[in-house]
């Protein structure tokens, strides 16, 4: 049997492989980052730049807060076969100085999560099509 | 007093589920609202809507509906969206069309009937829709207010208990009104026991939506007084500003805070910012207000809220709610219409079902619920895409 071919989820918000990294911008006057990624104008109010740089945001972040989710979500969330129970986290990435949401790895309950918490990125499987893994980042707890 | 605006009538659907058209309870409220005011439908001169955007037809819950409802008469029409704050943007509509001259007496209007199950986004593959994007990932809106929750047991110790009092509190107000959809009073126990939704929180602590209508006639203060309602509670501050850059706490339906890193910028509140300008136009502080109607959209939510509005230092509102003093009877009662809790939300309504129940406890006519000798109750609440309100009304 084939492996299906593993492709982003959404395109152009992250790369997926051995090291994966959210893709955001960054404006060229401010330093402002955006995720995801801002081309067209800068949002701090007192910059009204166009220029932006593609950038790599951080692997690894603090947990903000977190969660989970008990109850299978409505569409456009996909399930494959049967709904399990994920825990999510917000995650402050120290130098961007933003906050990030997503889904906490396979695995990992809200049991084992803790506010201040450090976490690395993580690409893993969100769900199906007839012939491709879609893949979504995920936060994973670094010293579990 | 140039800004402010006599509210002379209040009229409410009660919140349910009842399956029929939104018209249908938007009529009911607008009807009972004239016959409030005693205020003949013909001459009202602006209708002002709030808007929701779902259920395949955008554009149709909008104050052109009602006033065709009523009966064209050729009233000037408006229609808010602002999602959660919708109702407060149509009243400052009417509010601002008053004040300048171009009409002495106005309906604001909000109905709703919502879908079964959650609320959800339309389909396709839509990434450059950031309510589409949580979804697909799974985030939905109790994930919001689970992180919230989170972050407050966390960082102020507050408990599951302390959420659990909130519902036990609000389902008491709730069972005293008579248009809240739920009666029942429930214990403790009861919340405790309800299935977590969202770590931490259980289905009792996370609203319900629902159908109903709330309707306003508000009037200039001269148009008022000309009716022998010279003492009408009046309207006198309305902020709905956005969010401040950088907006550091995550919000509904974004995946990811502003950046803070440009020099000079900091993260900032849009809860804490919103009320701000209120007071200011008002000309009064946190000190001055007696009951408050604010969006718990969960329990936890609710003490965000108070301390958002300044009625406790930041990281204290548990403990105002433990000594009572947010209950109906305390210092600073909060909620005393029972909430969201009792409610469930009703989109377009809810922010002026908010001002309903302040128009009715300063009137002195919240039966069982009333708070004795309030004068001045302030309103907030928060919704998608950095819509938001306060509004202050006082006698």
């Amino acid at each position: 049997m084939l492996r299906k071919a593993q492709t982003p989820a959404i395109d152009g918000w992250y790369k997926i492989g051995k090291k994966p990294q959210l893709i955001g911008s960054q404006c060229k006057k401010c330093q402002t980052y955006f995720f995801p990624k801002n081309d067209r104008e800068c949002r701090n109010p007192r910059c009204s730049s166009t220029e932006f740089s593609e950038t790599s945001l951080s692997r690894e972040g603090r947990i903000w807060s977190y969660t989970n989710a008990c109850y299978q979500p409505p569409a456009p969330y996909i399930v494959d076969n049967s709904f399990i129970p994920f825990a999510i986290a917000a995650v402050e990435l120290e130098v961007e100085k933003l906050i990030v949401l997503g889904q906490v790895a396979t695995g990992t309950d809200v049991d084992s999560l803790a506010i201040g918490m450090q976490v690395e990125l993580v690409i893993e499987p969100l769900h199906e099509t007839e012939d491709e893994v879609k893949m979504i980042w995920k936060w994973r707890p670094k010293d579990l | 007093m140039k800004n402010e605006v006599a509210i002379i009538g209040v009229g409410m659907h009660p919140w349910g589920k009842w399956g029929k058209h939104f018209t249908e309870y938007g009529l009911a409220a607008a009807r009972m609202a004239l016959r409030d005011a005693n205020v003949s439908w013909e001459d009202i001169r602006f209708v002002s809507g709030g808007a929701t955007v779902r259920c395949g037809y955008p554009g149709y819950v909008a104050g052109a509906t009602f006033a065709q409802a009523l009966g064209w008469q050729g009233a000037e029409v408006n229609t808010s969206y602002a999602a959660c704050a919708s109702g407060s943007q149509a009243l400052a509509a009417a509010r601002d069309k008053i004040i300048s001259g171009a009409c002495e007496v106005a309906l604001v209007i909000g109905a709703d009937t919502t879908p079964k199950g959650f609320l959800a986004p339309s389909g396709g593959y839509r990434p450059d829709d950031p309510d589409w994007v949580r979804f697909y990932l799974g985030i939905t809106n109790p994930t919001y207010f689970a992180l919230y929750a989170r972050r407050r047991m966390d960082l102020y110790g507050d408990t599951l208990d302390d959420f659990a009092a909130i519902k036990v509190k609000n389902a008491k107000a709730g069972s005293k009104n008579p248009f809240s959809r739920y009666k029942k009073c429930f214990s403790a126990e009861e919340v405790a026991g309800s299935a977590v939704v969202a770590d931490p929180l259980r289905l009792m602590d996370i609203c319900a939506t629902s159908d109903g209508a709330a309707a306003l006639i508000v009037s200039s203060v001269e148009y008022a007084k000309r009716i022998g309602k010279s003492s009408a509670p009046r309207v006198i501050a309305i902020s709905t500003t956005t969010p401040v850059f950088a907006s550091g706490i995550v919000e509904m339906p974004d995946i990811a805070t502003d950046s803070a890193a440009a020099e000079g910028v900091e993260h900032r509140s849009f809860r804490e910012n919103l009320p701000r300008k209120a007071y200011e136009e008002a000309g009064i502080g946190p000190e001055d207000i007696d009951l408050a109607e604010v969006y718990d959209l969960s329990t936890a939510l609710e003490l965000d809220w108070i301390e958002d509005l300044g009625l406790a230092s930041r990281g204290e509102a548990a403990s105002l709610l433990r000594k009572g003093e947010t209950s109906i009877g305390g210092k600073i009662p909060i909620n005393a219409s029972g909430g969201l809790a009792s409610f469930g939300e009703a989109v377009p309504a809810q922010a002026l079902a908010q001002v309903c129940e302040l128009t009715t406890q300063l009137r002195g006519q919240a039966g069982e619920r009333q708070i004795e000798n309030a004068k001045i109750g302030i309103t907030a609440n928060q919704g998608l895409f950095g819509h938001g309100s306060a509004v202050i009304v006082a006698v």
